[in-house]
């Protein structure tokens, strides 16, 4: 016993040898670097991180992915300013301390510019480790407030209380009548967020909102409960602000009990076409508000989900749409900024807090500039698209 | 006099034993601190010194239920999640307190809440025994995971406001109000007060507050229940006392560790991965992988454990792989009867001592 306890002491002490040794090399790399840009030229170091392992897996590697790939395009296209960008990315598996753990390890890396997080409650933690380092933080996907309360966090994303009101006042618009039934996930930021604007925002258009279920990450595999009291409540629209994989179970389970009320969602249904051994024709009639389509024809949009695919094997949701306009949009505003990667991270980022003010992104989520009044510094300006899935596609609803 | 000198020989490796935990942790702590301080830390060691602390007081607190009193406890990020929330609720109350004092009587209301919560849930749950125990501690500390999830706690001018349902249930002032906890979203905006001395600090007092409480007379009662409760409660030791005195305290120090913790994010959610069932079996991994009752040992494999996913972060993917099989590892090499026969034959003391490998129990 004593022995194993010596053995172990003794790893430890190696390991954390070793863990001082690379840190004090700072040499050890965190993410695959972007082809063309060798370490003793000069570069851009941009940082994503998201969960790539885990729960929210999914969002994290699309973003990481965006990123990538929105970087290799532009090092192709002769990089930013001249300068080829170092691309770097880290794992935070939706956690608030291991995405300070990412973020800090990408720092030793030597990384100048953030593009992350994904989630939302590791955005708001790092917000507050770029704001000690004056780093510039570009969150393709943290949708809260609080995300970009610092005057050095920009958005690319909507938040949550725009969908909350977006919705309700869409719904409003074309469906005075409804009876609503919300059914949300309390346990993430995200949809709680929402249904406390929709709600809020409801109330205040006169809406008829007869009943509101909540369900929690443990509980979302099962809710023919909460399904059941939207229908016992006579509810002839289902409001859904929650992620794509969850609804699907719910459009399943209503349908297995013979229920077929109208479905409204919000960027994160953006995905459920894709859903794994989902019948899509459940989804028929569902309506949803996202900024990104992506069986858009647009040419931009057509190359964005050929390259993807090609790249990593997946049709690429919104997630990956907003990492791939945010690396563009810092790109934009370091050209109108006229920096070189010369300059210090604080530098860079007092350049980049006038600039994005500057900037126009003809992007995959729309046209997008970023507002710069006090009540929304930060936010990005776009307009949602509504759309119907009809015959397995994205049809969008004109007003 | 034979039984005299067994007796102090006894006496002098506990203390042997305690100086070398005591000694070994303050040469890690000059060791570090002195490098903090030239700055010669790289960034992601400096972001990992605190949630070390953080975990090694945990693994010890959990090996005083699990290795000193002998019951399974799996319910122990509860009571950290309780000690996070109540001292970040504290600390935002009191935005114009100096620092220092502020985060001192966080970490004590973290522990004092935690303890509480602790007594409160050890009454019913501490008749039970080994696997049902086990299955109620989990329950506990989902519980409180769940409830944290479905608080809203605001304050405004009128006062403070409660909610189990969401924000706009407070009937709070939407413009004056501040809202502290927000249901899934925690508390944002927590004064990061903690620091690596600090930090150290508490895991020293947590360490002398256990060692002593093991080696005294209490300590040995635990002990008996543990080894033998029947014969214990023959020979008059109050069970219920001793096991709700080991659970709380052991309650308390998690409370001090979720303080900590509180005050080291901008942000505290209580997500699944973090706060539940998962996070409290970590905690259980490093009291075994430790050495089920070693304190040293609970303190060693938290930062083993801690430091390989962080260290590993350059070949990405791989490395939540390769986490998994360090434990498998670890696991047979500590364990397995053939590498502990190997171990004793080769035994570094043996060779450093010319002793019989033997002399452990």
């Amino acid at each position: 016993m004593k022995n194993a306890k010596r053995l172990l002491a003794l790893a430890a002490a190696g390991l954390m040898a070793v863990g001082m040794l690379a840190g004090c090399g700072g040499s050890s790399s965190s993410g695959a670097s972007a082809e063309g840009a060798s370490s003793d030229e000069l570069v851009w170091v941009i940082g994503c991180s998201g969960p790539l392992t885990g729960d929210a897996a999914a969002y994290g590697n699309d973003v990481v992915h965006g990123a990538e790939l929105a970087a290799k395009e532009i090092n192709e296209a002769g990089g930013i300013n001249g300068y080829q960008i170092k691309y770097i990315y880290g794992d935070d598996e939706h956690d608030t301390e291991k995405a300070i753990n990412a973020y800090n390890t990408m720092k030793d890396d030597g990384m100048q510019i953030f593009l992350g997080c994904t989630t939302t409650a590791p955005t708001v933690a790092v917000a507050a480790e770029t704001l000690n380092d004056n780093m510039f933080q570009l969150t393709p996907s943290g949708s809260a407030l609080d995300c970009i309360a610092n005057d050095n966090c920009f958005a690319v994303c909507f938040n949550d209380p725009q969908q909350g009101a977006k919705s309700a006042e869409y719904i409003s618009t074309h469906f005075p009548d409804a009876v609503i039934a919300t059914i949300y996930d309390s346990s993430t930021a995200y949809s709680a967020g929402i249904e406390a604007t929709f709600e809020a925002e409801a109330a205040n258009l006169g809406l008829k909102v007869v009943s509101t279920e909540a369900f929690t990450g443990d509980t979302k595999t099962d809710l023919s409960a909460q399904i059941q009291k939207a229908k016992d409540a006579g509810a002839d629209l289902v409001f859904l602000p929650i992620y794509y994989d969850t609804a699907a179970t719910i459009l399943t389970q209503a349908n297995n009990m013979g229920y077929a009320p109208a479905f409204f969602g919000c960027d994160g249904m953006d995905g459920i076409l894709g859903v794994e051994n989902f019948d899509t024709s459940l989804a028929e009639g569902l309506m949803l508000l996202t900024p990104f389509a992506a069986d858009a024809t647009d040419d931009l949009t057509v190359n964005f989900v050929k390259n993807f695919q090609e790249a990593y094997g997946k049709i690429p949701n919104q997630f990956g749409a907003d990492a791939y306009d945010g690396m563009y949009a810092i790109k934009a505003a370091l050209e109108d900024a006229k920096i070189t990667p010369e300059a210090s991270v604080s530098d860079i980022c007092e350049a980049l807090k006038t600039s994005m003010f500057n900037i126009t992104i003809e992007g995959l989520t729309g046209t997008v500039t970023w507002k710069a009044d006090a009540e929304n510094l930060g936010e990005p300006d776009k307009t949602p698209k509504a759309v119907r899935i009809e015959n397995g596609a994205y049809v969008s609803i004109e007003d | 006099m034979g039984r005299i000198k067994t007796y102090f020989s006894t006496m002098d490796r506990t203390s042997r034993d305690d100086f070398i935990t005591y000694g070994g942790l303050l040469v890690v702590f000059i060791v570090m601190q002195g490098l903090l301080s030239a700055g010669m830390l790289s960034n992601q060691m400096r972001g990992l010194l605190v949630p070390l602390c953080v975990y090694a007081i945990m693994a010890i607190a959990l090996n005083l239920v699990v290795g000193t009193l002998g019951e399974l406890s799996i319910g122990h990020a509860g009571f950290m999640c309780v000690g996070a929330f109540s001292s970040a609720f504290f600390s935002k109350i009191n935005p114009d307190m100096p620092d220092l004092p502020r985060f001192i009587i966080a970490i004590i209301i973290g522990g004092v809440v935690a303890g509480i919560f602790g007594f409160l849930i050890g009454i019913p749950v501490l008749r039970l025994n080994g696997d049902y125990l086990a299955i109620v501690t989990l329950a506990f500390g989902e519980i409180i995971k769940n409830i944290i999830n479905a608080l809203y706690v605001g304050v405004d001018e009128k006062g403070y406001h409660f909610s189990l349902s969401s924000v706009n249930d407070m009937g709070m002032d939407p413009l004056n109000g501040n809202i502290i906890i927000n249901g899934p979203q925690g508390v944002t905006g927590t004064p990061r007060s903690a620091t690596f001395a600090i930090s150290m600090v508490v895991l020293f007092i947590s360490l002398i507050v256990i060692l002593n409480l093991t080696h005294s007379r209490d300590g040995r009662a635990i002990m008996a229940v543990r080894d033998n409760y029947i014969a214990a409660e023959s020979v008059g030791i109050n069970i219920t006392r001793y096991k709700l005195t080991a659970f709380t305290i052991s309650a308390v120090i998690s409370g001090f560790a979720g303080a900590l913790y509180a005050h080291n994010l901008a942000t505290l959610v209580a997500t699944p991965a973090r706060f539940g069932y998962n996070m409290s079996i970590m905690f259980l991994v490093f009291v075994v992988l430790g050495g089920i009752g070693s304190t040293r040992g609970a303190i060693v494999a938290s930062v083993v454990l801690t430091l390989i996913p962080e260290l590993l972060r350059p070949i990405q993917s791989y490395r939540m792989l390769i986490y998994a099989i360090v434990l498998i590892v670890i696991m047979l090499v500590n364990w397995s009867p053939k590498s502990r026969a190997f171990m004793e034959t080769h035994s570094l003391k043996r060779f450093l001592f010319k002793k019989g490998g033997k002399e452990d129990k």
